[in-house]
């Protein structure tokens, strides 16, 4: 080894804690006015990178800058709105909020997601906001697996006022989901939330059984699940290409809804996900309240992303 | 999308190769497709930064441009140093007087729950202490009856929940409780909680306080990007954590998580959950992540899930068949099989190394679960006698094995070339002495379907 391990460490250290969440104090310590040359490109693209936006979005963005402004003098403030505005325009097209859908009584909505990423907490909020608009809502806890998922949700619908279509611990969420759509029918609910377990994109088994509760919603309605919602955790880094891939191949997911963008930016990898797959954005989560299901605003998104403005609501 | 490192540098070196020595720019090249597809596995970039100077110092020297095969040497170079930084053997958990009480921390959603339900099991099962789990999470709805099923499913004693208490006041009930039961062990599971919300962590540093643990754990998620190191470092600063565990390493992340946040706070990671199940909670070995980090497959592990998945006396009578050479289609068969429950070929390659370019092969060719079912059901429709001796199947017979599979005499064509390129790749390992000699070489083109 070329020097002591102790030296390693305490630099590493040191040089970490000059560095921070947001990629205002990167950029902010990058950029103060200085000409842009391929050195600062470097580092904004590593900042761009910090924010989990991925290299390959980095180096586009960063391509993008030096065409407008190589060579000249530039400003940290300058710098930062530009990269927003690159930014929010790739998220633009994907900021749809969760489409209407009268002609469908009761619209089916499945929720997926990787364990531990908020889905139960985003139905609970889900709810109660179609609640809110007046809409009869009721929820399926199909996360037979999770101990404790099925009260978990039971809470949620005594907080939002819906109803909860449960089953026995380890029964066939398959089955359960298919109850909950002929019970939805036959009491006329205008939305059917179908809370799913969590499962890692890559376990095969536990991916067909998910598959096979969109199969068997069929049955009873060809169009059902007339949404598919992926939740996707904000913290997530690069794997957040694998779960959608899988995830849209197995269940055909219709958009996404962004969890725990409560606190520092985060969250970067959705712009990499709306240039790769262009999938809608639905809504985002940011706190644990009922009330903390936002719309997603890519300009306000690419603001905070960028420490332009301290929180994305 | 993304290339492993191994084929990334292959290409890279495979141009040079024909100019002979490597020059400081040749490793600089080398080097930044280090840097990419460590940021990919989601390594945090400071760490990254840090990490590629020092493999350059090494690298630059002498080492790599005096051998033969400067990417292996490079990828050597690189996977040893991680396994250095990940940090040395197992460390163990640090149970002093009872009862020891174990404090579990970490983000919303990062497994704390589950994680302590493991590790309570494992405490009690395997170092034979009595353990007391109790959850302090007044706040996620369900969050305490969570962990009292799941102990109930470890075998554990949970606190009885009481309603309208909160965190302090359980974890002094807690305390009481396992001084009182006579425990060993006491667990303490908390609200997930972000790392910038001062009110919650302050709250973490009371309940520190009062309950004086011999383990801080941070449980933290392998799926986090670049705010692991932030996460980690603000949970070390604000509450001094003394270990990690690292959870859902059973997914298809790199988990370049982990380097950052043992890079950043100096603690060890001491555990990682690879599974739903309670039992799914293994030692952290620094050599298979670092490969993982890598993509250079993780050899250790498939050989341990295959001991899992293989019938152990299955496993012997095929040893000893093939330690005479022979392989006959029914072995083909329950070869198949055995890939399809260890979660098909995609999931076998992604364990082994070099197999960034097999993988991409595979990948075009379609080679999927329905195509070892066909082959399966294609030797189904054999007689033992063909399956013993492939060489008696001609036309008519293997028309009658078509039909009787509902596939084609070019299918049944194709598994009997694929099984005769299989023996001789046996034969060839044999020579080559083990496993290795073979992957250097890659499957035989002929293998994979056209």
């Amino acid at each position: 080894m070329s020097e002591p391990k102790r030296g390693f460490w305490q630099r590493l250290r040191a040089g970490l804690a000059r560095s921070s969440s947001a990629l205002k104090a990167t950029i902010g310590s990058i950029v103060r006015r200085r000409r842009l040359d391929q050195a600062l490109l470097d580092e904004l693209e590593e900042a761009l990178i910090l924010a989990d936006l991925g290299v390959e979005v980095a180096q586009e963005l960063v391509e993008g800058l030096r065409r407008e402004r190589f060579g000249r003098e530039v400003s940290e403030e300058e710098v930062r709105t530009l990269l927003a505005t690159h930014i929010a325009r790739i998220l633009e097209p994907v900021a749809q909020p969760l489409p209407e859908r009268p002609q469908h009584r009761p619209r089916t909505i499945l929720v997926a997601g990787v364990n531990g990423v908020g889905k139960t907490t985003t139905i609970g909020k889900l709810a109660a906001a179609m609640r809110r608009q007046g809409k009869r809502v009721i929820l399926a806890a199909c996360d037979t697996f999770r101990a404790a998922a099925v009260e978990q949700l039971a809470i949620w619908g005594e907080r939002s006022g819906c109803p909860v279509v449960t089953g026995a611990a380890g029964a066939d969420p398959a089955g359960l989901a298919y109850e909950a759509l002929q019970r939805a029918r036959r009491e006329g609910y205008d939305e059917l939330l179908i809370d799913t377990a969590g499962r890692l994109q890559n376990r095969r088994e536990l991916m067909e059984e998910l598959a096979k509760i969109v199969r068997v919603l069929r049955k009873l309605d060809p169009s059902a699940p007339q949404d598919v919602l992926l939740v996707l955790d904000a913290t997530t880094g690069q794997n957040a290409h694998s779960q959608m891939t899988i995830f849209r191949e197995m269940v055909d997911v219709t958009g996404l809804v962004v969890t725990k963008l409560d606190g520092t930016a985060k969250g970067g990898v959705v712009v990499a996900l709306a240039r790769r797959f262009g999938l809608p954005v639905h809504a985002i989560g940011v706190g644990e309240d009922i009330e903390d299901l936002r719309p997603f605003d890519p300009e306000a998104f690419a603001r905070a992303l960028l420490g332009l403005e301290e929180t994305v609501f | 999308m993304f290339e492993n490192l191994t084929t990334r540098l292959g290409n890279l070196f495979d141009r040079l190769r024909r100019r002979g020595a490597l020059t400081e720019a040749d490793v600089d090249a080398a080097l930044r497709e280090i840097r990419v597809a460590l940021l990919e596995a989601d390594v945090a970039l400071p760490v990254v930064r840090d990490f590629v100077q020092s493999v350059r110092e090494r690298a630059v020297g002498h080492e790599v441009v005096r051998s033969v095969t400067p990417g292996q040497m490079v990828v050597k170079i690189v996977h040893d140093r991680l396994v250095e930084l990940l940090g040395g053997a197992h460390a163990e958990l640090r149970l002093g007087s009872p009862p020891a009480v174990v404090l579990m921390v970490g983000l919303q959603g990062s497994g704390k729950t589950t994680t302590t339900a493991k590790l309570a099991r494992f405490v009690q099962q395997k170092l034979r202490r009595r353990v007391l789990v109790a959850s302090l999470d007044v706040r996620r709805p369900a969050a305490r009856e969570q962990l009292a099923t799941l102990a109930r499913q470890a075998e554990v004693a949970s606190l009885p929940i009481l309603e309208g208490e909160d965190a302090l006041l359980i974890a002094r009930r807690a305390l009481d409780a396992a001084r009182r039961g006579g425990f060993d062990v006491l667990f303490l599971d908390t609200a997930g909680r972000l790392h910038v919300d001062e009110e919650l962590m302050a709250e973490l540093v009371a309940v520190r306080d009062l309950a004086r643990p011999a383990e801080i754990l941070l449980v933290a998620d392998a799926l986090t990007g670049q705010d692991a190191v932030n996460v980690a470092r603000t949970f070390d600063e604000r509450v001094g954590i003394t270990g990690i565990v690292l959870t859902r390493l059973d997914g298809d992340a790199r988990g370049g998580a982990a380097l950052s946040m043992r890079a950043v706070t100096g603690k060890p990671i001491k555990f990682v959950g690879v599974g739903e199940k309670l039992e799914a909670l293994q030692p952290f070995h620094p050599e298979r992540m670092a490969a993982r980090i890598l993509d250079m497959g993780d050899v250790v592990s498939l050989v341990e899930k295959a001991a899992e998945v293989v019938d152990r006396e299955q496993a012997e009578k095929m040893a000893r068949k093939l330690a005479k050479g022979r392989f006959d289609l029914s072995d083909l068969k329950s070869q198949l099989e055995q890939m399809r429950r260890m979660g098909g070929m995609g999931g076998i390659l992604a364990q082994l190394p070099g197999m960034g370019k097999i993988r991409q092969q595979l990948a075009e060719a379609k080679l999927d679960e329905k195509m070892i079912i066909r082959q399966c059901a294609i030797i189904d429709s054999m007689t033992p006698e063909e399956r013993r001796h492939p060489e008696i199947i001609h036309a008519s017979r293997k028309r009658r094995i078509a039909r009787g599979s509902g596939t084609t005499v070019q299918d049944v064509n194709r598994l009997l070339k694929q099984h005769r390129q299989l023996q001789d790749m046996l034969k060839r390992v044999q020579k080559a002495g083990g496993l290795k000699g073979l992957l250097g070489r890659g499957l035989p083109p002929g293998l994979l379907p056209r």
